[in-house]
């Protein structure tokens, strides 16, 4: 399968999304610039981490007008698979793909630490080779990751089981001090109505070789290449 | 020289969302003694200056910007003051 990971200026997770893909699972990977309008040939978008447009005004908001997100989501709407991870998500989320918006983190500090995540749904493109339940650790980096969403939306992700991560003990506990930035309801990743697009926090692209501490994040990948290849 | 005219744009943190900044100045605030002050919310002010024009349309327009792009209706509210 082939792997599209757009990069926008201040992107900083790019080559490890294209690493990963290319050199870890031994898939076709492809940077696309954001003013590209060229996505032809791509099974999954990756947008990736880092701080795109400096951030500025907002995190993600002025990466949402990037042209290459006209080309995303009409990708998306087709029911391309669309990944978003830590700025990804915030673009999906001030781009209108994914409900919520992500704030400031509650204590004001960036926080660049392992943590531990459930899979609450593990019935979607991104996470079927994980267990129902199971607790992945996996580090968080960012300074913004404070998933909001207003009461009523939050109903309509739990019930509908949109709730794909959330942070929990190690234990799989879901606690409210296992939160580490002051998410609504713990959570560390959501997905679209149509279950196609995927937005989280934490950084699987960095849990995928055991020289860097945790394989946790091959599942994604690995859910990932399972359906589509 | 074009004239101009000014826009002022004061975005909120809408009701319910949390605002760890303003927490932080509250904290600060009580801590020197400023014991009176029981809720700090931190918002962004914003002066725009655009090329003259009436003021319904500058306001129409510059609401159309807050929507677009200054403010997160999901998380914000925003005013809007011409001249």
């Amino acid at each position: 399968m082939k792997f599209g990971v757009i990069v926008y200026p201040g992107s900083n997770c790019d080559h490890d999304c294209y690493h990963v893909a290319k050199h870890v699972f031994g898939q076709e990977a492809e940077y696309v610039w954001h003013k590209s309008h060229d996505i032809k040939g791509f099974d999954c978008l990756v947008l990736p981490g880092g701080f795109s447009y400096g951030d500025y005004l907002r995190v993600g908001a002025i990466a949402r007008f990037s042209p290459v997100m006209e080309e995303v989501k009409r990708f998306a709407e087709m029911g391309g698979l669309v990944i978003g991870i830590c700025n990804g998500f915030q673009i999906l989320c001030e781009s209108g793909l994914l409900p919520g918006a992500l704030i400031m983190n509650r204590e004001l500090k960036f926080i660049c630490s392992d943590c531990f995540i459930r899979v609450e749904n593990n019935s979607t493109p991104f996470t079927r080779t994980y267990g129902k339940g199971q607790v992945l650790e996996i580090p968080i980096a960012h300074a913004d990751g404070n998933y909001f969403v207003d009461e009523e939306t939050l109903k309509g992700l739990e019930d509908s089981a949109r709730i794909v991560f959330r942070y929990s003990t190690a234990a799989g506990e879901i606690t409210p001090g296992a939160i580490p930035n002051g998410a609504v309801a713990n959570i560390a990743g959501i997905i679209n109505e149509k279950g196609n697009v995927l937005g989280m926090m934490p950084h699987p692209e960095r849990a995928c070789e055991r020289e860097l501490g945790s394989t946790d994040g091959r599942g994604v990948f690995e859910s990932l290449i399972k359906v589509l290849v | 020289m074009i004239k101009t005219m000014k826009a002022r744009v004061y975005i909120t943190l809408k009701k319910g969302v949390l605002d760890p900044q303003g927490k932080a100045v509250m904290g600060a605030l009580n801590s020197l003694e400023f014991k009176e002050v029981t809720d700090v919310r931190v918002g962004k002010f914003m002066e725009l200056e655009l090329e003259d024009s009436s003021r319904e349309e500058a306001e129409k327009r510059v609401r159309k910007m807050c929507e677009k792009l200054l403010a997160n209706p999901v998380i914000e509210d925003y005013k809007v003051e011409i001249g």
